[in-house]
């Protein structure tokens, strides 16, 4: 089951040139890149790790792609995104976040029904990747 | 009047330009028209006093540049020509300002994306202990991406008194990424002549890829008088008639001084004689007139200590 978090998750993958574009754009717009990754592909799981410290006074769409390709060919097998900061007053928030990399087999989610009191029911989502633990996620 | 030149130069060859059905002929003129350089060359003349070398070189550059596009245009081959240069000269002889020039150029015709002078020296490159020199490095690189890498006094980098400096793996990072990134980034190497000399002979991998060696000559005193008075104009100053005079000695006797360092030290003079000015000002009191306030006088120059270590000599430069 394919993950859709963030913009353009409902596209095709980007291509390099596409991302690279989409960074560019950003720049232009003054907003700092930065990446990070994660193997737990929950959507409730805001707290992905960070690949190196977030990227200012960049111009060029180049400085930063380098990173992206050295992050995703260290975690070939894990879910990189792409953040721009907009740190504008009154903004001060991620402006775009998009992800570059996902692994090749995404597993998916179990919808869990939990029985509660007067029969009610209370749903939670599993993610399969999630019952192995953190590092063999993708692997094999 | 290059422009023209060249123009007259190639009208012929154009006639011949036509490939594969390619239009038969080019307009030059519309072409560096378009990618505005001329604006830029011209602002190069204008506000650069002397430099004759440099700006040729640089209107060389940017003539093949443009040819080279053009070329591409009609369908025959360009290879984006190396563009990594080297800047040597004295202090003071304007490498920094033709670095900025030189990164507009570029980037007018389409060889940088942005066109931004990252100015780094080895202290930013080279890190104190294992591992962090390369992060640093990349660090630097990725700020310059699509602009200009300007590597001030590039000679201390490499030090080869001392094996275990980490420099020679900024040079070693710096020309995989000249190599490999060369859309993406141009370097300039600038500092003094014997010592880049020496450099680039220690390091041949360098040298081979820096294509343009540029030589920066010293000042003449007539330029240097007509950077003083550009200077002068920039801040809304001007000499008095007898100051035109002192000054004029006064550089003189400057440039037999160690540690002269051309348009630097004109600047520094200017706002020494500034600084004298006001006070002297102030000393007079009661009302001033805007032309007194526009005007350095010749005290303001004859005080300096120049004139007093031209009959001793011990006072430093002053």
């Amino acid at each position: 089951m394919r993950i859709t978090q963030g913009t353009f998750s409902y596209l095709p993958d980007l291509t390099d040139e596409q991302i690279s574009k989409q960074v560019q754009y950003s720049l232009d717009n003054n907003w700092p890149i930065s990446i990070e990754f994660t193997d737990d592909p929950h959507p409730r799981n805001s707290y992905w790790e960070m690949y190196g410290l977030p990227m200012f006074d960049i111009k060029d769409a180049a400085g930063i792609m380098s990173e992206v390709r050295k992050a995703i060919a260290e975690h070939p097998d894990e879910y990189v995104k792409v953040n721009a900061y907009d740190a504008t007053r009154g903004r001060q928030t991620t402006a775009l976040s998009f992800i570059v990399n996902r692994p090749k087999h995404e597993p998916g989610f179990r919808l869990e029904r939990q029985t509660g009191e007067d029969r009610q029911i209370k749903y939670t989502l599993h993610s399969y990747a999630t019952e192995k633990p953190h590092g063999e996620r993708y692997s094999g | 009047m290059q422009r023209r030149n060249l123009t007259a130069n190639d009208t012929p060859a154009e006639a011949n330009a036509s490939v594969n059905g390619t239009p038969a002929s080019l307009d030059l003129d519309e072409a560096y028209r378009a990618s505005q350089v001329g604006e830029v060359l011209a602002k190069l003349d204008r506000e650069l006093i002397g430099l004759v070398p440099v700006k040729t070189r640089i209107r060389e550059i940017a003539h093949l540049l443009l040819i080279d596009k053009l070329r591409a245009s009609v369908g025959l081959a360009s290879e984006p020509p190396p563009l990594h240069m080297s800047f040597t000269g004295r202090p003071g002889t304007g490498k920094t300002t033709v670095a900025m020039r030189m990164a507009e150029v570029l980037h007018r015709l389409g060889y940088i994306r942005k066109g931004h002078l990252v100015i780094a020296t080895r202290d930013d490159l080279v890190g104190q202990y294992i591992g962090h020199t390369a992060p640093k490095t990349r660090e630097v690189l990725k700020r310059a991406m699509g602009g200009v890498l300007f590597i001030d006094e590039a000679y201390y980098l490499y030090k080869p008194e001392n094996e275990r400096d980490y420099g020679a793996e900024a040079i070693e990072i710096l020309l995989q990424v000249m190599e490999n990134q060369r859309d993406d980034v141009v370097v300039i190497f600038a500092g003094y002549k014997d010592r880049m000399d020496r450099f680039f002979s220690s390091n041949p991998g360098l040298s081979s890829r820096v294509a343009n060696h540029i030589d920066f000559p010293d000042y003449t005193l007539e330029e240097l008088l007509a950077i003083a008075h550009l200077m002068l104009e920039k801040l809304n100053y001007e000499f008095a008639p007898e100051a035109e005079t002192a000054f004029e000695e006064y550089v003189t006797l400057r440039m037999e001084q160690p540690q002269f360092a051309n348009a630097r030290s004109i600047r520094n003079a200017i706002d020494r004689a500034r600084l004298r000015q006001a006070t002297r000002l102030f000393e007079i009191g009661g009302t001033v007139t805007p032309a007194a306030l526009k005007s350095i006088a010749e005290s303001d120059i004859r005080k300096s200590r120049v004139f007093d270590a031209a009959t001793p000599a011990d006072a430093p430069a002053g």
